[in-house]
């Protein structure tokens, strides 16, 4: 029974991890290359599952839906992106900052003009409804798992695309050495738009798989931009490798805490006491984590080669 | 540059007597509400001036200032509900509590730079955000309702709201009065020297670190006080208080008033209270309007409203 408890609060952490990943991986992107700071990534995810609960009402089609959202989101990334972020780039941090904050503030308050504030939601498909049976008759939802294994194979694809395509060597190119880069006749803004734009979709691509999960509602961004944060600075910012690696360790850590912490304080607490010391424990724990890392590596685990 | 100083010092003591007069003319005018949005205001206004402290003449992008606001405020809180209400010894608490927190995320958020520093502190200040959250015997994401506020040597003074009002006051005039001492002291001109070139400053024999370390703390507990106040005020608190967001608008109060200006950070607080409230009698959906706004400040009117009580082209 703990042991099929276990595997499930293990399955849980490397779902979140995977959403956590797809939001980090554009941000960690944008700020390698371009030295961009956006806040407004994390609305950017939610404007993702806002748009799957659009799309998903008009076709009545799962997959229709992941990739007419993701195309949506796409589309308002490269908009903001025009309109907003690229006067910024030349900014110090704290211009940057303030600039996507507006942006969270104006976008919150929109979803919330146009979706209303309630939280929505929409079904997963019926194909992937169910459970597969983790062991004796207990079942872990099918849905999670294409969800783990949807991002593992956008992992994977975005490896591939970093690693052994011109562009991808040119993105890491840009998150070594952005200056010598544009020295070297790139067009480093045009780089920028297409990164911009892919860590976009990805961060839409994951609030669309989110909304049959989590309920979808505004702000929900907010608290996952903040642990893609977390992942970035854990592993390293401009390093996929690290991203990937780190929001892995958050999922699973921050998932495995919340489910065991009370009671691991239960063995040598009152079970009173553990109930409020427990959960209060549990939501530190990765900040503890990347106290801890930054402690004995402040550049994180990975960090971009070039970048200290 | 003495003339800018003086000329500060003027712009200074003109806002805090305009504090001084408000509730008589509040009063007079039958507007007596006012000075409760007042209080508010002051309170934030302390908090714009402590973050300033770091953030406009140490140029640490704190963005988790809004943790030391809420410790300070749940110092408070907690004590009441353990029927402790007398303010000598909880608002001490409450600036010990946040200076602690301050000290212990400082020391690690201080060893990175720059963007990373942002993001740490961030980060910290969700951890301070989830644990209140969490706190389910004093309200958990409820919050927390104080029945009553600090009492002085057993008087309970602060029940009238002109009193607290003055409390207020007299705590943002001293908290005023300190920072522009450490602004001018040796250690401010470290604290600002570190900003513009930190290999020098070292090279120079001080410690950069220790320095900010010490600016963060102090800040931090200034941040603290303004939370005991805020708990004071609303009667209640509540995890809210820390939000990230929350975090970001005390920015948004220090450079909308002109960064790395005493005075500048308490018009910044006045003017952004101010914007919300009228931008949220037109609409509850006002920060569709603040979000476009917020960016085209940024974009073009860097130096905050303290810029326009510069002499042209300089910069002090």
């Amino acid at each position: 029974m703990t042991a099929t408890l276990f595997a499930v609060q293990v399955l849980n952490g490397l779902q979140l991890g995977v959403l956590l990943f797809l939001v980090a991986a554009g941000l960690t992107l944008v700020f390698g290359v371009m030295d961009f700071i956006n806040l407004a990534h994390g609305v950017q995810y939610m404007l993702g599952a806002y748009l799957a609960v659009t799309f998903y009402g008009l076709t009545g089609n799962f997959f229709a839906t992941v990739i007419l959202a993701m195309a949506a989101a796409l589309v308002l990334g490269l908009v903001l992106e025009v309109l907003v972020f690229r006067h910024f780039y030349d900014r110090d941090h704290l211009d940057q900052v303030l600039a996507t904050f507006g942006v969270i503030l104006f976008l919150n308050e929109g979803v919330r003009i146009v979706w209303g504030s309630a939280p929505l939601s929409y079904p997963a498909p019926e194909i992937l409804q169910g459970a597969i049976p983790v062991m004796d008759g207990f079942g872990y939802p099918v849905y999670r798992i294409a969800l783990i294994v949807a991002g593992l194979i956008c992992a994977v694809g975005l490896w591939l695309v970093v690693a052994r395509t011109k562009v991808g060597m040119l993105i890491r190119a840009g998150a070594a050495n952005p200056a010598m880069l544009s020295a070297l006749g790139v067009n480093v803004r045009q780089l920028f738009m297409v990164v911009f734009g892919f860590g976009a979709m990805l961060a839409g691509f994951a609030g669309v798989m989110a909304g049959p999960i989590f309920s979808v509602e505004p702000g929900m961004g907010d608290g996952v931009l903040i642990l893609a944060f977390v992942v970035i600075v854990i592993g390293g910012i401009g390093s996929i490798r690290g991203a990937f690696l780190a929001a892995l360790i958050v999922g699973l850590v921050d998932t495995l805490g919340r489910s065991f912490m009370t009671d691991i304080f239960k063995l040598f607490l009152e079970p009173s006491a553990a109930n409020q010391v427990g959960p209060a424990i549990a939501s530190m724990l990765i900040y503890v984590l990347m106290a801890g890392v930054l402690f004995f590596r402040p550049t994180g685990l990975f960090p971009a080669p070039g970048r200290a | 540059m003495p003339g800018g100083i003086t000329r500060g010092r003027a712009i200074s003591a003109i806002l805090l007597i305009a504090f001084a007069v408000l509730p008589l003319v509040a009063e007079a005018t039958g507007q007596g509400y006012l000075t409760n949005i007042a209080s508010r205001v002051m309170i934030y206004a302390i908090a714009a001036l402590s973050l300033d402290l770091i953030l406009g003449y140490g140029a640490m992008v704190s963005f988790g200032h809004a943790a030391f606001i809420g410790i300070g405020a749940y110092a408070v809180g907690i004590s009441a509900e353990h029927n402790l209400w007398e303010g000598t010894l909880t608002i001490p608490m409450a600036m010990l509590a946040a200076g602690l927190f301050a000290l212990v995320t400082g020391a690690i958020s201080l060893r990175t730079r720059g963007v990373y520093f942002i993001m740490i502190t961030l980060a910290f200040g969700q951890m301070a955000y989830y644990t209140a959250s969490s706190l389910s015997a004093y309200g958990g994401d409820d919050g927390l309702t104080i029945w009553g506020r600090s009492e002085f040597l057993g008087n309970p003074v602060l029940e009238d709201d002109t009193a607290l009002y003055f409390f207020v006051l007299a705590c943002l005039a001293l908290c005023w009065w300190f920072a522009s001492r450490v602004v001018d002291s040796r250690f401010g001109r470290v604290i600002a020297g570190v900003r513009e070139n930190r290999a020098r400053m070292a090279a120079v024999g001080f410690d950069p670190y220790r320095h900010q370390l010490v600016a963060y703390v102090i800040a931090g507990m200034m941040a603290g006080l303004a939370g005991a106040l805020l708990a004071n005020h609303a009667e209640f608190v509540s995890p809210a208080y820390m939000s990230w967001q929350r975090s970001g608008d005390l920015i948004i109060m220090v450079v909308l008033g002109g960064m790395g200006s005493l005075y500048g950070a308490v018009l910044g607080a006045v003017a952004y209270l101010a914007l919300e409230d009228v931008l949220a009698g037109f609409t509850e959906h006002w920060r569709v309007i603040f979000g476009p706004m917020l960016i085209l400040i940024v974009l073009y009117a860097r130096g905050g409203i303290a810029r326009a009580f510069r002499r042209e082209g300089r910069d002090g």
